[in-house]
C-alpha cells in the first residue's frame, strides 16, 4: 500500500490529481470487483480442500515476502526507499508525453492504475484467503480497507511518500503471519493433525520466527565473510 | 495472452520457482505421511524451513 501511494503522488504531483485519482479509483473498484467475484464462489469448496489451496498461496506470498525482508535485513538487498522511487517516479512522468483520452491525462491514469491494481492485488488475495477460511469475507476486507485509509491519511499528513514507515519490518512481520498460516492451514488441508489443534498455531508461529532470525543472523555474517 | 501468463507467474511463483515447487513436493509429502500412521505434523514447518533457506542462500551470492 506504501509503494501505491508513492506511485500515485508521483502522479497526483507531476501531471495532475484528476487523472491520479480517477485511476486509483478505478483500480479500487476493480480490486472491490475481484473480491466480490471470487468471494462467494469459494465459499462452495469444502474446507478441506480450500484450507490446502489457501495455505498453499499464503505459503508462496508469505515465503516471497519473507526471503525479500531477510535479504534485506542482512544486506544483501537494499533497503527499499520511498524518496528515490518518488523521485524516479516523478522524473518519468515529466519526461512522458502528453495524450488525452476520455479528457484524462493517459500516462497518469494507466500508472496508477497499474500501481494500484498490482499493490493491491496481493491484498485482495489475502482478504479472499484469511476471510474465506475464517468465514468472513467482509470482515476481512473492512480490515483491508481500515488499513487502505490509514495509509492514505499518513500520506495526507505527511504530504509526501512515507519514506519513514519502517518498510521492511512490516514486510518481515507480515511474511511471518502468511507463512505461518500457510503452513497451518496447509498443513490441515493435506490431512495433517495438529497437536493441541489450533493451540498449536502460537507454537509454529515462534518457529517461523526463531528460524527467521536465525537466517538472518546466518546471512549478515556469510556478508562479512564474503566482503 | 503471452504477457498475462507471465504476469500471473512472476505474482504467484515470484522470484524463484524452486519455492513454488518446494511447497507442491511438501505438500504431497505431507499428504502421503498423514495417510499412514505416523504424526506428519513436523514436516511442514521443516521442509519451509529448509525451502526458503536454500532459496535464500542462493540468492546470497
Amino acid at each position: 500500500m506504501v509503494e501505491a501511494l508513492t506511485i500515485v503522488l508521483a502522479m497526483g504531483v507531476t501531471r495532475g490529481w484528476r487523472a491520479a485519482l480517477t485511476g486509483t479509483g478505478a483500480a479500487l473498484l476493480a480490486l472491490a470487483a475481484i473480491v466480490s467475484a471470487l468471494g462467494p464462489a469459494l465459499t462452495i469448496v469444502p474446507i478441506h480442500t480450500l484450507r490446502l489451496v489457501v495455505g498453499a498461496l499464503l505459503l508462496v506470498f508469505g515465503l516471497q515476502w519473507l526471503r525479500k525482508a531477510i535479504l534485506r535485513a542482512s544486506g544483501w538487498r537494499a533497503l527499499r526507499n520511498e524518496d528515490a522511487v518518488f523521485a524516479r517516479e516523478s522524473e518519468e512522468a515529466r519526461a512522458a508525453a502528453h495524450t488525452e483520452h476520455a479528457g484524462l491525462d493517459w500516462y497518469a491514469f494507466t500508472i496508477s492504475f497499474k500501481g494500484v491494481l498490482l499493490e493491491g492485488l496481493e491484498v485482495a488475495f489475502i482478504v479472499l484467503t484469511f476471510g474465506s477460511t475464517q468465514g468472513s469475507i467482509p470482515l476481512a476486507a473492512a480490515g483491508a480497507a481500515a488499513a487502505a485509509v490509514l495509509v492514505v491519511v499518513a500520506g495526507v499528513v505527511v504530504r509526501g511518500p512515507l519514506s519513514r514507515v519502517p518498510e521492511n519490518t512490516l514486510a518481515f512481520a507480515v511474511g511471518v503471519m502468511l507463512t505461518t498460516f500457510g503452513i497451518f492451514w496447509g498443513a490441515e488441508g493435506a490431512g495433517v493433525d495438529w497437536p493441541g489443534s489450533d493451540a498449536s498455531l502460537p507454537g509454529v508461529l515462534v518457529f517461523v520466527v526463531i528460524c527467521s532470525f536465525g537466517f538472518v543472523t546466518a546471512l549478515r555474517r556469510r556478508r562479512l565473510a564474503f566482503a | 495472452m503471452r504477457r498475462f501468463a507471465a504476469f500471473w507467474w512472476d505474482f504467484v511463483v515470484g522470484d524463484d520457482w524452486r519455492v513454488a515447487a518446494g511447497i507442491v513436493l511438501a505438500f504431497g509429502l505431507t499428504a502421503l505421511l498423514a495417510a499412514t500412521s505416523v504424526p506428519a505434523w513436523w514436516l511442514m514447518p521443516l521442509a519451509v524451513a529448509a525451502i526458503l533457506w536454500v532459496s535464500l542462500r542462493r540468492a546470497a551470492r
